[in-house]
């Protein structure tokens, strides 16, 4: 299969937040890249530098965080030289985002008119009639009822997953190439979340869109993404096909990521634990900054830090033993798998 | 597989909870109805076994574990625990009875965050409910909050730090500590990972599990999140709108469901497995105002399978097979 080209594709993106506890290295050389038409999973636990990711793509780091090193390269042009004013052409026209929490994103003292209308009529050369006709429109597209009556009402009046849907509605009112989705479902209780995922999967084919899904569940990454990125303290640990991350992970973290995830389809079983807890950013572990919890670490993963590297074609991963564990974990299936037939 | 008890710890009968809503008039505000957070709610809980309670956010699994624990009292219905009627124990305002049963029956909080004290040190809070109980003796105390830190994970050295400076992780292991503080026999964990990270998820449903094992502790376990249910559940009760929809075995609820609701909610879990992504239910709309609901069928409107009936009777929580009650008019037949 030919891979289409990279419609974004972030190298050594480095943003730190200067604090007064320290220089937290919230994402630290950063590769990764979104391809036309697809969906990326980017996958991380709190911490890991997703959010910080997405939002330094749309260069809204909230102080005193700054972008450091790095090139975001967005349909071949790098965003980081970018002045503000031709920044703002971009957000929300070619690029836009869904917040994790909808009950925030949206401002809750101007009508849902009001905040669609904004965006609509900043980027394109409408009448105010006909963009309150397209705001209406894109209320029936997200499926709101009733969207001529609701279009005046104010963001309070809206139910959780309503609010999602407005917040989607505005972030497509451009039709953008390139679309971010935070977390788009956390607040949200699990109907309502089929809800939002389905529509959300349809408006990405119906639009054309690329789409960067920002979650921390598996299972949603597993149905809706192409393939997957995954982060853990501010560095990409792998990147793979969806299918491939979930049949053979290679880096140690994922593995013990997945085997973490209680399954629906299987019943009680201990579930395997990854030791300690998430390190500090301040003072991040030397070398592979996973080693103080993995397992399968040697002395050498405290002094090297991994780059990625290809496993195969399109599967990378930034471990050292990738080969070495790779091997054991295929001794490890075997004997699972003969003790079953036995 | 763990052996359970026939001997039943916890008996909810009829249990509602009406919360009242008031609306302004001119002089006076009057009651405009009120929130039937939980209605009619019966289930019996054994020894040594963990009922899952789940449910959407408002479906009354929270007021439900909060009124058996008597932290809201019931509009009406009885409890049981071992056979005392809860309700007329706190009642009777004998103080001596009244702290046996709390020392019995304790409670996880969904929010590590908010539910610590955060100008107390951990050994304060750990070492609080042997002051009010006074089932320790004070020498022993110190040795004892010890026992209890290392019981549920955490070194020596921790006692004297406070809350804030703890993870998320950390802080659900001290109210662990502090709930087993009294040596209880009944625990419910209200939502207790849902505000936790996944690597460490899988620590405190795994701690939940020893102490189970170790103590010989019965849960009821609160939670939306379907996959975590599975993973410690022995049964399940299936909340809707302040009732129970479908009560049974864990397998059955996630390998055939009846009640249409149920159905939905099982297939709305991402499976976690990529390739899976058709045979999804859908529900249309979503979940409607608990505040003076329909006397029909709560589900009617959002339901899938619906017939005349529905909208003209309320299905009581029926028994339709071995340990399977299931409130629905079609739970019989089979729906496609």
């Amino acid at each position: 299969m030919e891979l289409p080209e990279a419609l974004l594709k972030i190298e050594n993106l480095r943003t730190y937040f200067d604090t007064w506890a320290g220089l937290v290295k919230a994402v630290d050389g950063v590769n990764l890249d979104v391809r036309r038409g697809e969906t990326l999973g980017l996958v991380g636990e709190s911490g890991s530098g997703k959010t910080v990711t997405t939002l330094s793509v749309l260069r809204i780091v909230p102080r005193p965080g700054k972008i450091v090193d790095g090139r975001i390269l967005f349909e071949g042009e790098d965003l980081l030289s970018k002045s503000e004013e031709e920044m703002q052409k971009i957000r929300g026209a070619k690029i836009a985002i869904i917040f994790q929490d909808p009950s925030t994103s949206l401002n809750p003292v101007f009508s849902i008119k009001t905040q669609l209308m904004e965006v609509i009529q900043r980027h394109q050369k409408l009448s105010k009639k006909d963009a309150e006709e397209k705001a209406m429109h894109l209320l029936d597209i997200v499926g709101i009822p009733d969207s001529k009556l609701r279009i005046n009402e104010y963001p309070h009046q809206f139910s959780g997953g309503m609010k999602q849907r407005v917040a989607i509605a505005r972030a497509l009112s451009c039709e953008p190439t390139l679309l971010f989705a935070d977390e788009p479902t956390t607040n949200l209780d699990v109907t309502i979340q089929a809800q939002i995922l389905n529509l959300i999967r349809d408006l990405k084919s119906k639009f054309d869109m690329s789409m960067v899904l920002v979650t921390h569940n598996m299972g949603i990454v597993a149905e809706m993404a192409d393939r997957v990125t995954v982060m853990y303290a501010g560095r990409v640990c792998e990147t793979s096909v969806v299918d491939d991350m979930f049949a053979h992970a290679t880096h140690p973290y994922t593995v013990a990521l997945m085997n973490a995830i209680p399954k629906i389809a299987t019943a009680k079983q201990e579930l395997q634990v990854i030791p300690g807890n998430i390190p500090n950013l301040i003072e991040p572990p030397s070398g592979c900054r996973f080693h103080p919890r993995c397992k399968y670490a040697k002395p050498i993963c405290k002094k090297v830090v991994p780059e990625l590297v290809e496993v195969e074609k399109g599967h990378l991963t930034a471990c050292l033993r990738w080969e070495e564990i790779q091997a054991d974990l295929r001794k490890e299936r075997e004997k699972a798998g003969r003790r079953r037939s036995s | 597989m763990k052996k359970l008890g026939e001997d039943v710890v916890l008996d909810v009968r009829n249990l509602r909870k009406y919360f009242p809503v008031y609306e302004k008039g001119i002089l006076f505000s009057k009651q405009a109805g009120s929130i039937h957070a939980c209605d009619d709610v019966s289930l019996t809980v054994k020894r040594g076994e963990t009922l899952g309670l789940v449910g959407e956010s408002g479906s009354g699994k929270t007021t439900l574990s909060k009124v058996i624990l008597y932290l809201v009292p019931p509009t009406s219905g009885e409890v049981y625990f071992e056979g005392k009627d809860v309700v007329r124990v706190f009642n009777s305002k004998n103080k001596k009875e009244i702290l046996d049963l709390r020392r019995k029956m304790q409670y996880v909080f969904q929010d590590p965050y908010s539910s610590l004290n955060p100008r107390m040190t951990v050994s304060d809070i750990i070492m609080e409910p042997f002051q009010i109980h006074g089932h320790v003796p004070k020498e022993k105390w110190s040795a004892r909050m010890y026992e209890l830190l290392r019981l549920v994970g955490l070194e020596d050295y921790h006692a004297e730090r406070y809350p804030h400076e703890f993870s998320g992780g950390q802080r659900q292991r001290i109210c662990i500590a502090r709930a087993l503080a009294v040596n209880p026999e009944f625990l419910i964990a209200d939502e207790p990972v849902s505000s936790l990270d996944v690597s460490i998820r899988a620590q405190i449903l795994n701690l939940l599990g020893d102490l189970q094992h170790k103590f010989n502790l019965t849960y009821i376990y609160i939670s939306h999140d379907l996959s975590t249910v599975r993973h410690i559940c022995d049964r399940v009760a299936v909340m809707y709108l302040g009732r129970i929809v479908e009560l049974t075995d864990v397998d059955k609820i996630f390998e055939s469901p009846r009640h249409p609701y149920t159905k939905a909610l099982m297939s709305a879990v991402p499976s976690g497995e990529p390739g899976k992504k058709s045979d999804r239910v859908i529900l249309p709309g979503e979940v409607p105002s608990p505040i003076n609901p329909p006397p029909y069928c709560r589900f009617y409107p959002r339901c899938l399978y619906h017939i005349p009936i529905c909208k003209k009777e309320d299905p009581k929580l029926e028994k339709i097979g071995k340990d399977h009650f299931v409130a629905c008019f079609r739970a019989r037949e089979k729906l496609e």
